[in-house]
């Protein structure tokens, strides 16, 4: 009944925000996104170069308009620093992934070895029906890999959501 | 020093001058110490009245008004104040008790997370893990509260920070990472925006909350009458601009005036000055605008192209960016003459509307009542309202003339804030006349402010059009529920001449417009309270009206 525009193209971005490293700065980003519709596809939490600081990164499928104001919106609260939305091509930014797959008779176990080193992954655990592997890479990266060995049986998944800096320069 | 001295001594030196609050187990040190206090306390009956009253006085005095409740329902019966404030963005700083820091996420007695409850209708909100945090932490939420885009802020403190002692240090300046109020409107976005408005024909300005809030009342005037251009406003900016001003045409809106909501549709260029775009003022957004240009003046930069996409965009205190353009204006040779077609087409809705709109045929109406009170009260009258048909009404037929001088529930809607607010405006401004534009339903939830009327010597007048009806909801269940009536009878009950009677104050009954204009000047001669009680007709609707989801286009003017 209120819809503001017409429909806009969604697409993938990375938002990088340095925050005050003190606690309920997660809860108020997080409340934000919610009380807003804001959709996450990821979010990440971390100590920066400076103690008192965090930098979060998240990932969102969002049209420009969205973008803008979900950039707007975290700009506006009192413990953001500063944020940026990153140009991928001028990023570096990586996830990791531990994939826990099926793997009992020896072939499925060898391909699971030869995959991960093609991916330059590591076993992390082998148990007796189980490999565990570690992958790092572009989020992209990780489900190429995750689709390859989807047909064996992935009994459990745990991604990290995506890390960000931008490419050169010093500056935070 | 104790924690609760040191917050006491920090809202001294902050200029606080009155707090209104209530007591309670979490609280009570911060009210031993409010016993040594040189500002004045006013104890209220229900928190939410407090936190009405503390913004009622922040929208008079534009700086922080302040409240106290203790922890658990104390805090939460402070949030619908509080949610009101954030809507309306007034500065308010709400002081809670909480349980003792080693009972917190006990579920202690009266324990409740306040600073989650709070998050979404705050700007801010402080809790301090030790008493020597308290003076900055103070010193922080007044600025946090008054600077940029005002609004409530917090400060939850544990009853044992209260009571510990610590050696205090009271600091002159502070600095808030990460919050950078203060921005001046681009030279160049200025440029453009001139030259819109130079090429526009038809021109017009749309007011809101942002010029009250920003106090730019003869800067918002000097630019409208230096290019001649009409003036609407929000509701929210009502009496930003005096409505008795030759290019006044008043609010917009569901229930705005009938000449604002047709000119505005016919305007080629809007300039918006401190307004969000709400759905109540501008109807359906994509439609709302339309083929026109907008320059959007805000201080808040996430206010541009949420609602509407904007042509050029000014962020800064509408004051200073006002000012700006009023400078760039003086050196343009204006050609715009004062009859050139565009303000005769004012002047032609304004008389059509008046030959066209026509009153509810019945010897006392909202309209006649609220003509009678603006004639008798003086221009400088303090008016804040309730909610509802009401509130409508006051929109619709109280002309403000002294700018800022208006106050209402817009944004959230609150009913109950119009009598508690008006108290609070009163406690800024004691010597002006404030009346509370009110009806039956809103009052009833806050008329035991009465209480704090009477005793504290806050006396104001209760102008209540008592039809005895939830009086909105029971029109739109005539216009869109086929008259099917739920929940709206309050079947001549109470009495408000005894309930005025009951708290000591003034109660008088006005069945006619004589009577009326009798009690509306005891009113104002009165030393206490006075509630005048009007009875109009339960089937008196407020139009115009533009339906919920349609465009002021498709503005209904009367049944």
């Amino acid at each position: 009944m209120f819809a503001t525009t017409t429909v806009q193209k969604e697409s993938w971005h990375i938002v990088s925000a340095l925050v005050e490293n003190k606690p309920g700065v997660l809860f108020r980003v997080t409340n934000l996104f919610r009380a807003r519709s804001f959709n996450i596809e990821s979010i990440t939490v971390g100590s920066t170069e400076q103690q008192d600081l965090s930098r979060m990164t998240i990932t969102t499928n969002s049209d420009e308009k969205t973008l803008d104001q979900l950039v707007k919106q975290l700009r506006k609260l009192i413990d953001v620093i500063e944020v940026k939305v990153l140009d991928t091509d001028k990023t570096v930014y990586r996830e990791l992934a531990l994939i826990k797959i099926k793997a009992v008779d020896p072939t499925t176990r060898s391909e699971i070895v030869n995959y991960a080193t093609i991916f330059r992954g590591n076993i992390l655990d082998i148990g007796k029906e189980t490999i565990t592997v570690e992958i790092t890479g572009t989020p992209d990266k990780i489900d190429a890999f995750k689709n390859l060995v989807e047909h064996y049986g992935i009994a459990q998944l745990s991604r990290t959501g995506v890390s960000a800096l931008p490419r050169g320069g010093v500056e935070s | 020093m104790t924690g609760a001295k040191a917050l006491i001594q920090a809202l001294e030196k902050e200029g606080v001058d009155v707090v209104f609050g209530l007591p309670g187990g979490a609280n009570l040190p911060i009210y031993d110490a409010l016993v040594d206090a040189n500002f004045r306390h006013i104890l209220v009956r229900h928190e939410q009245s407090a936190a009405h009253m503390a913004d009622g006085y922040a929208r008079m005095k534009r700086k922080a008004g302040v409240c106290f409740a203790t922890s658990g329902p104390g805090a939460t019966n402070l949030i619908t104040g509080i949610a009101t404030a954030y809507a309306d963005s007034s500065p308010i700083v709400a002081v809670t008790g909480q349980v003792p820091l080693a009972m917190i996420g006990k579920d202690a007695f009266q324990e409740t997370d306040i600073i989650g409850v709070a998050n979404p209708c705050t700007k801010y909100s402080f809790q301090p893990r030790a008493a020597a945090e308290i003076p900055e932490m103070i010193k922080k939420a007044v600025y946090i509260a008054e600077s940029g885009r005002p609004g409530p802020v917090l400060v939850d403190i544990p009853k044992d920070v209260q009571q510990s002692t610590a050696e205090m240090k009271f600091p002159e300046l502070i600095k808030v990472r990460g919050y950078n109020p203060n921005v001046e409107a681009d030279l160049s976005e200025m440029a453009r925006a001139v030259e819109l408005l130079l090429n526009a024909e038809r021109p017009i300005i749309m007011a809101g909350g942002g010029v009250i809030l920003s106090g730019a009342f003869s800067e918002l005037q000097a630019l409208a009458e230096l290019i001649k251009i009409p003036v609407v406003t929000t509701f929210k900016g009502k009496g930003a601009f005096p409505e008795n001003h030759p290019l006044a045409m008043g609010p917009i809106g569901m229930h705005g005036h009938a000449e604002a909501n047709k000119i505005i549709v016919e305007a080629d260029c809007i300039v918006a000055v401190g307004a969000r775009f709400s759905d109540r003022s501008v109807g359906k957004f994509d439609e709302f605008g339309k083929g026109m240009s907008i320059i959007h003046l805000d201080i808040d930069p996430a206010e541009i192209g949420k609602n509407k996409s904007v042509d050029v965009a000014l962020v800064g205190d509408v004051k200073s960016s006002l000012r700006t353009l009023v400078k760039m204006f003086s050196k343009k040779m204006i050609k715009k003459d004062s009859d050139n077609p565009w303000l005769k087409r004012r002047k032609e809705l304004i008389q059509y509307y008046a030959e066209t709109l026509k009153d509810y045929p019945r010897e006392i109406t909202a309209r006649k009542s609220l003509k009678k009170l603006r004639e008798l009260l003086p221009a400088n009258a303090i008016v804040t309202t309730e909610v509802g048909q009401c509130q409508m009404w006051a929109s619709l037929h109280f002309d403000v003339i002294t700018p800022g001088t208006f106050f209402s529930s817009t944004g959230l809607g609150t009913m109950g804030f119009g009598f508690p607010a008006s108290i609070g405006a009163k406690a800024a401004r004691p010597n002006v006349p404030v009346v509370d534009i009110a009806g039956d339903g809103s009052f009833n939830m806050t008329e035991n402010s009465l209480a704090v009327s009477v005793l504290d010597k806050l006396p104001v007048i209760v102008f209540l059009m008592n039809n005895y009806m939830l009086g909105m909801v029971a029109q739109w269940q005539r216009t869109f529920y086929n008259r099917r009536y739920s929940g709206v009878h309050q079947y001549n009950c109470p009495d408000y001449v005894k309930i005025a009677d009951a708290y000591g104050a003034q109660g008088i009954r006005a069945e006619s417009m004589h009577e009326l204009e009798k009690a509306i000047k005891a009113a104002l001669k009165s030393d206490v309270a006075t509630v005048i009680d009007i009875p109009i007709d339960p089937e008196e609707d407020v139009y115009p009206f533009v339906a919920p989801g349609t465009g002021l286009k498709d503005m209904i003017v009367g049944a």
